[in-house]
């Protein structure tokens, strides 16, 4: 907690949404943008309708459908009933309560946390929830942003505002440069790996140094998108010129006076030099390297270049057991290399690696090169806009070449809740957020990387990262 | 959300930590529209294991789960509130949970209570060992105990969520008492803020 007048990056964003504010009860904050999907706003319009409410600011709300949706076929009926009636509620909830939804096939579809920040909904300073926990990745403009419950989605629908307690600050500052090769999603596996899935409970975190502020937007979206794998239901990054830029002449993105106005407020949204973090985590870029996901918590994880671990090594018992636990769902031996381990399937896309920096850095290692014998791959954009941009840059070409599929926008195989699944005991490299287990297939194997170890992954057959080709 | 005071009851022990959300509930389950019927989805692929906590046939009817650190991390999905409390489940113990989870309980009346690791591992020992043990939660207090264990602690519950829980309230209701401050509110906010409404 900072003390004086001094203020961290979270607190400004936190006070100037503060609605009322008593002794004994939590902040009412102001809710700029409400992003909604299929799965977690049934209920909650069906809570509005019982109670007789309606949606407070429907202009201030946007929905897509990304969970449930096919990435082949989007002419075809979908052939998951469930699935089907689930698309079929978010249409009609939002066209009774005059919602704007981009529904599977419109041009501006997309995961959403992909379509937010490139239709320029999602800008600096704002308050940005969805009911997805995922909604962290906007904080990577400087947006204070996170997943909320069903419950919540029906209250901030019915009065644009949350109560919340107030976080905790952590600073997480990356020091140094990062290694050619090393990317934004090493970057934040590292993070995890370090502070653990719990350790940023109760925490917003701003990530800092000159390593982050060396990311791209598309780079610092990946980072804060798996903020939540911490435990921390936001993450945060300063706004600056690439923040700006980024922005600039996007959809919905001020113009004119306009923009001038908000950049000269965007530049205050930084953490105040005499500020004090609640608990601050340092991390060397320069001594960082691809990361591998082993086990089936983002925080079991190790550099390409080590093994799987042996739970002994553990000094926590609950640590130990979660060890031994994953090893046996992962099929996997201690002391066994990364490079050794070989894979079925390889999967480029989710919220956290979707967008057109993702498929660049993707493509730029399958160029000229093509995917091992007998493994599936498949890259899924993260939106129609990056879908139609990667196709202009020609890089589908460069996956369908490679033999990768070259798939319809949606959340799709980070989550299986669409066609595409893992089957029993198969093999990913994903570069999705969730190596839980069953999370891409009821008895899948998950391993997250970068989209380039995906990549190289790929050709190999075996975890690789893109030096190690031929 | 029905007034909580007081949860006494058997417990289950889940003895594993970095239970997610995803494990509460798969996401299978996720595309259903309705708000009940989760209970069958509860850890519905560990329980196809007959070895699993919940088919021991002593722990039926427990309406406590007692779990290890870091439990219902992950996705922000309700279901996994919905799923545990149509199971039958009126309160969970953990030393840590995921921070969306342990809001999303208190809306629906499923008490998160966190309890200091050492307490923690003391009452899954307990419970192991004892399988009718007995336990009561108390709203009011904020108190965990097991009297025939010899185990007792307390848990933090803000007094705004305590209150809450203690009536029932809505929170939607609670928020409305403040319109006048949100009207306020709106009247102030910038003029560069964005809207769905299609610029170009």
């Amino acid at each position: 907690m900072t003390t004086g007048t001094a203020r961290t990056l979270s607190e400004k964003v936190w006070d100037r949404h503060v609605v009322s504010s008593a002794e004994g009860e939590p902040d009412l904050l102001f809710v700029d943008l409400h992003l909604v999907h299929e799965v977690t706003s049934p209920q909650a319009f069906d809570g509005l309708r019982l109670a007789g409410r309606t949606v407070r600011h429907p202009e201030l709300t946007v929905a897509t459908a990304d969970h449930n949706v096919p990435t082949t076929g989007l002419d075809q009926p979908v052939a998951d009933p469930v699935s089907a009636k689930q698309l079929e509620v978010l249409a009609s909830n939002c066209a009774e309560f005059g919602i704007t939804c981009y529904p599977m096939g419109n041009a501006n579809q997309g995961i959403v946390h992909i379509i937010g920040p490139e239709l320029g909904l999602t800008l600096p300073g704002m308050t940005v929830v969805c009911g997805d926990s995922h909604t962290s990745t906007h904080g990577a403009f400087g947006a204070l942003a996170f997943g909320i419950g069903t419950s919540e989605v029906e209250h901030v629908l019915a009065t644009q505002t949350i109560p919340q307690p107030r976080p905790s600050t952590m600073a997480v500052e990356v020091d140094g440069a990062l290694p050619a090769g090393v990317t934004a999603k090493d970057v934040v596996l590292a993070i995890i790996g370090k502070i653990g899935t719990g350790g940023g409970i109760g925490y917003v975190i701003e990530y800092r140094g000159p390593a982050i502020r060396a990311l791209s937007m598309e780079g610092r979206m990946t980072v804060c998108n798996m903020s939540i794998e911490a435990g921390a239901r936001a993450g945060m990054i300063a706004p600056d010129d690439v923040t700006f830029s980024y922005v600039e002449g996007r959809p919905h993105a001020p113009t004119g006076a306009r923009w001038e106005e908000a950049l000269s407020d965007w530049r205050s949204l930084v953490t105040d030099d005499e500020a004090n973090f609640d608990k601050t985590v340092r991390l060397d870029a320069a001594s960082l390297s691809p990361h591998v996901t082993w086990g089936t918590n983002p925080s079991q994880v190790v550099a390409i270049g080590g093994s799987v671990p042996d739970p002994d090594e553990f000094a926590d018992p609950a640590v130990r057991e979660a060890a031994a636990r994953a090893l046996e769902y992962m099929g996997l031996s201690a002391g066994t290399p990364m490079h050794e381990i070989a894979v079925d399937t390889v999967f480029i896309g989710s919220c956290t690696n979707s967008r057109i920096e993702d498929l660049r850095e993707a493509a730029g290692v399958l160029e000229g090169r093509h995917v091992h014998r007998g493994l599936r791959a498949l890259v899924v954009p993260g939106s129609h806009r990056v879908k139609s941009q990667a196709e202009s840059e020609g890089l589908d070409k460069v996956f369908v070449a490679a033999g990768f599929e070259w798939r319809e926008p949606g959340c799709s195989m980070c989550l299986a809740m669409n066609p595409d699944k893992l089957s029993v005991g198969e093999r990913c490299a994903s570069t999705s957020n969730r190596n839980f287990e069953g999370r891409q297939g009821r008895g899948g194997r998950t391993h997250l990387v970068s989209p380039a170890v995906a990549a190289a992954t790929a050709v190999v057959g075996r975890f690789a990262a893109p030096d190690e080709l031929p | 959300m029905r007034p909580v005071q007081v949860v006494t009851g058997r417990a289950v022990p889940l003895d594993r930590s970095d239970v997610d959300t995803d494990q509460i509930i798969p996401s299978d389950w996720l595309k259903r529209v309705e708000r009940t019927g989760f209970g069958a989805g509860l850890f519905s692929e560990w329980r196809d294991d007959r070895n699993f906590v919940l088919n021991a046939p002593e722990f039926a009817g427990a309406t406590i789960l007692v779990a290890g650190p870091n439990f219902s991390t992950g996705s922000s999905r309700e279901h996994a509130v919905w799923a545990l409390m149509d199971y039958g489940f009126e309160a969970v113990v953990a030393p840590r949970f995921g921070d969306i989870f342990r809001i999303n309980s208190t809306k629906q009346g499923l008490l998160p209570v966190q309890v200091e690791p050492d307490l923690g591992r003391r009452l899954l020992d307990a419970v192991s060992a004892d399988p009718s043990l007995e336990l009561t939660i108390d709203v009011a207090r904020g108190t965990i105990e097991a009297p025939a264990a010899g185990l007792a602690g307390t848990f933090p519950l803000d007094e705004f969520t305590r209150e809450r829980l203690l009536n029932g309230w809505d929170d939607i209701g609670l928020t409305m008492r403040h319109e006048d401050d949100i009207a306020t509110y709106e009247g102030t906010r910038s003029g560069w803020m964005p809207t769905s409404a299609v610029r170009r």
